[in-house]
C-alpha cells in the first residue's frame, strides 16, 4: 500500500506501442470531457444521507454546476449510482437488481459510512459495505457527509472518468457474480471484511 | 372546505369535570408509589382475579392481567364510557436478560377524554407457548404493531387475521431478532447472510400461506441445522 | 368496482341539436358494406369491459415513496382496489443495538432513526432516560430543549412540504424551503457542530450551551422565516392545481383516525385536537401560549393546512422561549450521571473517578420502566425503556408515529386513482428510518 500520486486529470497518456494514434487519444479526451460533465445520477437514497443528497441538489449547493441536475430515477437512463444511506439485507437484492439494470458505462458512489462499511450498524440486519454487492468507484466518508463532501466525491469521480480510454476493454467489463452464490467476492473475503473492529468489539458485550 | 357549522372537534379532556385544571408537566415523580390511575379500581371491581398485580413505577400505572383475558379487558376499557381508552399507543414485548423471568407483552393505552394513561401487561412464562389474544378486532392500529412483535419476538397474537413477518423478509431463517438468545450480529456468517439475502426475489409478493418459519428451517445449511438441533445457542 | 368511465366511440357525427341547442352526437355503427349508419343509442353507452385487475408495484426504490417503501397496488383501470404495503427495507436493528449500549451511547442512534427530526429525538430520548433515572433537569436546559424541538419541527415540516410539492408537481417551493432549512442547519451547526445528526442531548443536560450571539441569529431567523412562509402560502394554498390534487383525498373520520392510531397532523386534520404537548405535557409546554390547529375533513388538503399552521405556531413558541431563556447552568449538578467538566476531571480526584466510572461502566438507573411520549413532527413519538438495574436497557422500544400512520394507507388509498396514491402517501409524512428502525 502507500499513497501514489494521482496523474493529472486532463492528460490522456499516450502509449506508442499500443498502436493508438493522436486522433484516438484526442477523441478519448473529447468523449471523457463530455461524459464527466453530464453524469446523470441515479439516487439510491435510503436514509439520512438522502436528506443531505437532497440538500446538495437544492439551491445552496446546486448540483447543476456539475451537469448532474438531471436526476435519473430510472436506472436504465443513469450513469452513476449514488447509494446514499444504509443498505439492510432486505434491500440487497434490490440494489443488485438496480445496478444490473444500469447500462454501461456506469459508476457507483457509496455515500456515507453506512453504505461504505455498515457504519455504526454492526448487527444482524445491515450489509457491511455495499462493495460486497456491487463494485464501488468512490467512497464518501461521513455520517452523513456534508454536501461539500459529496461534491468532492463527485469531482473525484469526474477525474476518474476523464482518465478512461476507449481502447481499454477492461473498463466496460460487466462483472458477473458467481452463479451459485450470487456473490462477486469469495465468502471468506466477505467474512473478513465484515469482522467487527476497534471499539465495536468491546461495546457490544452484553451484561454489565 | 364545506361549511362546517355542525363540525365538532374531538377535544381531549372533555370527560373531566368542568373547571378541571389543564394538564401540567409532571415533576418530582417518585420511583415507586404515587397516585394510582383510578381505572384500576374499576378494573378490579369488574374483572376481579384477572387483575394480578398493580404497580406504579415512575408515575405510570402498570396492570398485570391474566393473559387469556387481555382482549376482553381491552374491549371493556375501550367501550366503557367511564373509561374510554380509545387510543392504543403501543403494543410491544419485553424479554429480560434473566432467562427465568417471563416474557412480557405490553399494551399502552390512552384515554383522551380523561387524560389517563395505563399500561397493561401479560406475563408469558418461559416454556409455555408464546400466545396472547389479539386486540386487532378492537383497534385497527394493532395490526402492524402485533405483526412487528411477532416478527421480532415470535409472540403469536391469536385472532390476528394476517400474522406474518413485517420487517424481516418472509422466510428469514435466523429466528426472532429481539429475543435474548439471538446474537447481535445474527446466527449466520456475513457471507451466508448476504448469500441468502441476494437469493431473495425482490418482486415476491408473499402471502401468509406460502411460507412459514418452520419451513424455512429445512432450507438451512446442513451444519447449521445440526448445530441448532443439538440445542446450541450462538450467543456472543 | 365495475364502473368504467371510458366509452369506446367509433365515430361521431352531428345529426341535430338537442334541447339546449348543443349538437347532438350519436354513435355510428359500421355497416357490413363499409358505409356508416346511425343507430339508436344503446341503453348503456358504457360497455362492460371485463378486464383483469392489474398489479402494479411501486418501490422499494421510487422517488415518490419518500424512501424505500414498497406498495403493491391492485388496479381496476386506474382505480385502486387493494393496496398491500411492504416495509422493512430499512430495518437496521435499532432496538437490538440499544440493548448493547449505555444510555448516553444510544443517543447517536436516535439521530438516525427519524433523521428529519434528529434533535427532537435526542430530546425525547433524554426525557425518557431522565424519567428512568429520576432526574429533574435545570430551567435553562428545559427552555433550550423547547427551542431544539421546535426548530426540529420546522425543518421536518419543511422537508415534508418541499418533497410533497415535488410529488404533486410544484418544484419552486422545494428550493425556497430548502433555503430556509439551510438557515436552520447553520443555527444547529453553530450550537451543536453538526447539521443533521446532532446528538445534542445528554442524560441530565445538553452536549453544549449556546455560543455567543446565537440567540440574535435565531431572532433573525424567526423574523425572516414567516416571510418565506407567506410566499409559499401565496403560491400553494389557493393554487388551483394544488387544491385540485389534494382536496377530498384519503379522508378519514375522527373515529376511524383514532381507531387506526393516527397521531400528529394526520389525527388533527381529522378533527381530533390531540396534541401531546397540550394533553400530556412535557418540558413545561403548558406554560407556552400556542394553538393546536384542527382540520375538518381529514383529507390531504387539511393535513397540509394543519402542518402549515404548525410551522407558524412553532415560530410563536420560539419567540416565547427566546424571551424567557434564563441564565444558569445547563447540566444538572450530579456527576454520577453526567460527565464533570473536562478541566475538573483532569485536576480533581473525585471528578476523575466520576469520569472514569461513567465512561467505563455508565450510569445505572434503578429497576423500572418508563414510557415517555413527545409530539414529534409526525405525531406521538414514544420511547419505552425498561431497566433491570444495569447500565444498559433491557429493552429500548421506539413507538414510531409514522409507522402507525402508514399502516392506515390501505384504507386511505382504496377507491382513489393511482395518481392520488402519491399525494396521499406524501401527506402521511413518512420517514422510513423511523418506520423500519
Amino acid at each position: 500500500m502507500g499513497l501514489t500520486p494521482r496523474p493529472e486529470p486532463n492528460v490522456v497518456s499516450y502509449d506508442p506501442k499500443g498502436g493508438e494514434g493522436w486522433v484516438t487519444t484526442r477523441l478519448d479526451f473529447l468523449v471523457n470531457w463530455g461524459r464527466a460533465n453530464s453524469l446523470w445520477p441515479m439516487p439510491f437514497g435510503t436514509a439520512c444521507c438522502a436528506i443531505e443528497f437532497m440538500a446538495t441538489a437544492a439551491a445552496q449547493f446546486d448540483l447543476a454546476r456539475f451537469g448532474m441536475e438531471r436526476m435519473s430515477f430510472s436506472p436504465r437512463q443513469a450513469d452513476v449510482l449514488i447509494c446514499a444511506g444504509r443498505v439492510p439485507f432486505k434491500l440487497a437484492p434490490v440494489l443488485r437488481r438496480i445496478w444490473q439494470q444500469m447500462p454501461q458505462p456506469k459508476w457507483a458512489i457509496s455515500m456515507g459510512a453506512c453504505a461504505s462499511t455498515g457504519g455504526m450498524f454492526d448487527n444482524y440486519a445491515v450489509v457491511q459495505g455495499i462493495d460486497t454487492i456491487i463494485p464501488v468507484d468512490v467512497y464518501v466518508p461521513g455520517c452523513p457527509p456534508r454536501p461539500e463532501g459529496l461534491i468532492y466525491g463527485i469531482m473525484m469521480l469526474q477525474e476518474k472518468v476523464k482518465r478512461e480510454r476507449a481502447a481499454d476493454p477492461s473498463i466496460r467489463h460487466e462483472m458477473e457474480p458467481d452463479p451459485t452464490s450470487q456473490l462477486y467476492i469469495p465468502p471468506s473475503a466477505i467474512n473478513e471484511l465484515s469482522e467487527p473492529f476497534g471499539n465495536a468489539v468491546h461495546q457490544t458485550r452484553s451484561g454489565l | 372546505m364545506s361549511p362546517s357549522s355542525s363540525f365538532a372537534p374531538v377535544i381531549p379532556g372533555s370527560g373531566l369535570p368542568a373547571g378541571s385544571p389543564a394538564a401540567t408537566t409532571p415533576k418530582q415523580i417518585p420511583h415507586r408509589g404515587g397516585p394510582v390511575n383510578p381505572t384500576v379500581d374499576a378494573l378490579r371491581e369488574k374483572f376481579g382475579a384477572a387483575i394480578q398485580r398493580v404497580d406504579v413505577v415512575w408515575g405510570e400505572t402498570s396492570v398485570v392481567v391474566e393473559r387469556s383475558r387481555v382482549a376482553e379487558i381491552v374491549r371493556w376499557l375501550h367501550d366503557d364510557p367511564g373509561q374510554s381508552y380509545v387510543y392504543l399507543s403501543d403494543v410491544t414485548a419485553v424479554e429480560f436478560r434473566d432467562v427465568e423471568q417471563p416474557l412480557e407483552v405490553v399494551w399502552h393505552l390512552r384515554s383522551l377524554a380523561f387524560r389517563r394513561f395505563i399500561r397493561l401487561k401479560a406475563l408469558l412464562p418461559k416454556g409455555t407457548p408464546l400466545e396472547v389474544p389479539s386486540v386487532y378486532p378492537i383497534f385497527k392500529s394493532a395490526d402492524w404493531m402485533e405483526r412487528e412483535c411477532y416478527d421480532m419476538f415470535g409472540v403469536k397474537f391469536v385472532g390476528h387475521p394476517d400474522l406474518r413477518r413485517l420487517l424481516m423478509w418472509e422466510g428469514y431463517k435466523e429466528g426472532f431478532p429481539l429475543r435474548k438468545d439471538f446474537p447481535l450480529r445474527g446466527r449466520f456468517s456475513r457471507a451466508e447472510q448476504l448469500r441468502q439475502a441476494l437469493a431473495a426475489n425482490p418482486e415476491a409478493r408473499y402471502s401468509k400461506e406460502e411460507l412459514s418459519i418452520a419451513d424455512a428451517f429445512e432450507d438451512l445449511p446442513q451444519d447449521m441445522r445440526a448445530r441448532l438441533r443439538s440445542g446450541e445457542k450462538t450467543g456472543e | 368496482m365495475a364502473t368504467i368511465k371510458r366509452t369506446v366511440e367509433v365515430e361521431l357525427s352531428t345529426t341535430g341539436l338537442d334541447a339546449q341547442g348543443r349538437p347532438q352526437r350519436v354513435p355510428l355503427a359500421v355497416a357490413e358494406d363499409g358505409s356508416t349508419v346511425a343507430v339508436a343509442a344503446p341503453p348503456s353507452l358504457e360497455p362492460e369491459l371485463e378486464g383483469e385487475h392489474m398489479l402494479i408495484n411501486i418501490g422499494p426504490q421510487h422517488p415518490a415513496t419518500h424512501g424505500v417503501l414498497r406498495l403493491v397496488l391492485e388496479l381496476d383501470g386506474e382505480t385502486v382496489v387493494r393496496c398491500i404495503p411492504h416495509i422493512g427495507y430499512l430495518h437496521c436493528g435499532f432496538e437490538k443495538i440499544g440493548e448493547y449500549r449505555q444510555y448516553n451511547q444510544i443517543i447517536p442512534w436516535t439521530d438516525r432513526e427519524d433523521y428529519l427530526n434528529s434533535i427532537g429525538n435526542n430530546v425525547a430520548f433524554a426525557l425518557g432516560a431522565e424519567r428512568l433515572f429520576g432526574i429533574e433537569i435545570t430551567e435553562r436546559c428545559t427552555v433550550l430543549r423547547v427551542i431544539a424541538m421546535e426548530l426540529s419541527r420546522i425543518i421536518s415540516h419543511l422537508v415534508w412540504l418541499g418533497t410533497t410539492c415535488i410529488d404533486i408537481g410544484a418544484f419552486t417551493p422545494f428550493l425556497w424551503l430548502f433555503q430556509e432549512r439551510e438557515n436552520v442547519y447553520a443555527l444547529l451547526e453553530r450550537w451543536i457542530g453538526a447539521r443533521l445528526t446532532t446528538t445534542a442531548t445528554r442524560v441530565g443536560g445538553m452536549a453544549a450551551d449556546l455560543p455567543n450571539g446565537w440567540t440574535e441569529q435565531l431572532q433573525t431567523f424567526i423574523t425572516l422565516f414567516p416571510k418565506t412562509l407567506d410566499e409559499v402560502d401565496r403560491v400553494l394554498t389557493r393554487n388551483g392545481i394544488w387544491v385540485g390534487r389534494t382536496v377530498g383525498l384519503g379522508a378519514m373520520t375522527a373515529e376511524e383516525a383514532l381507531n387506526y392510531g393516527l397521531s400528529g397532523a394526520m389525527l388533527r386534520a381529522s378533527g381530533v385536537a390531540y396534541d401531546v404537548r397540550k394533553d400530556f405535557p412535557y418540558l413545561d409546554y403548558e406554560t407556552y401560549d400556542f394553538d393546536v390547529p384542527v382540520g375538518t375533513n381529514g383529507d390531504v388538503y387539511d393535513r397540509f393546512l394543519v402542518r402549515f399552521e404548525e410551522l407558524r405556531q412553532s415560530v410563536r413558541i420560539l419567540e416565547q422561549a427566546l424571551r424567557r431563556l434564563p441564565d444558569g447552568p445547563v447540566n444538572i449538578d450530579d456527576h454520577r450521571v453526567i460527565l464533570p467538566p473536562k478541566s475538573k476531571a483532569t485536576s480533581e480526584m473525585e471528578s476523575m473517578i466520576h469520569h472514569f466510572k461513567q465512561v467505563m461502566e455508565g450510569p445505572r438507573p434503578p429497576i423500572g420502566e418508563a414510557y415517555v411520549a413527545v409530539e414529534s413532527p409526525k405525531g406521538e413519538k414514544g420511547y419505552y425503556m425498561v431497566s433491570d438495574g444495569t447500565s444498559k436497557p433491557v429493552r429500548w422500544r421506539i413507538r414510531p408515529p409514522s409507522f402507525v400512520n402508514l399502516s392506515a394507507i390501505p384504507r386511505m388509498v382504496e377507491g382513489h386513482l393511482l395518481s392520488d396514491v402519491i399525494a396521499i402517501n406524501a401527506s402521511i409524512d413518512i420517514v422510513m428510518g423511523e418506520i423500519d428502525r
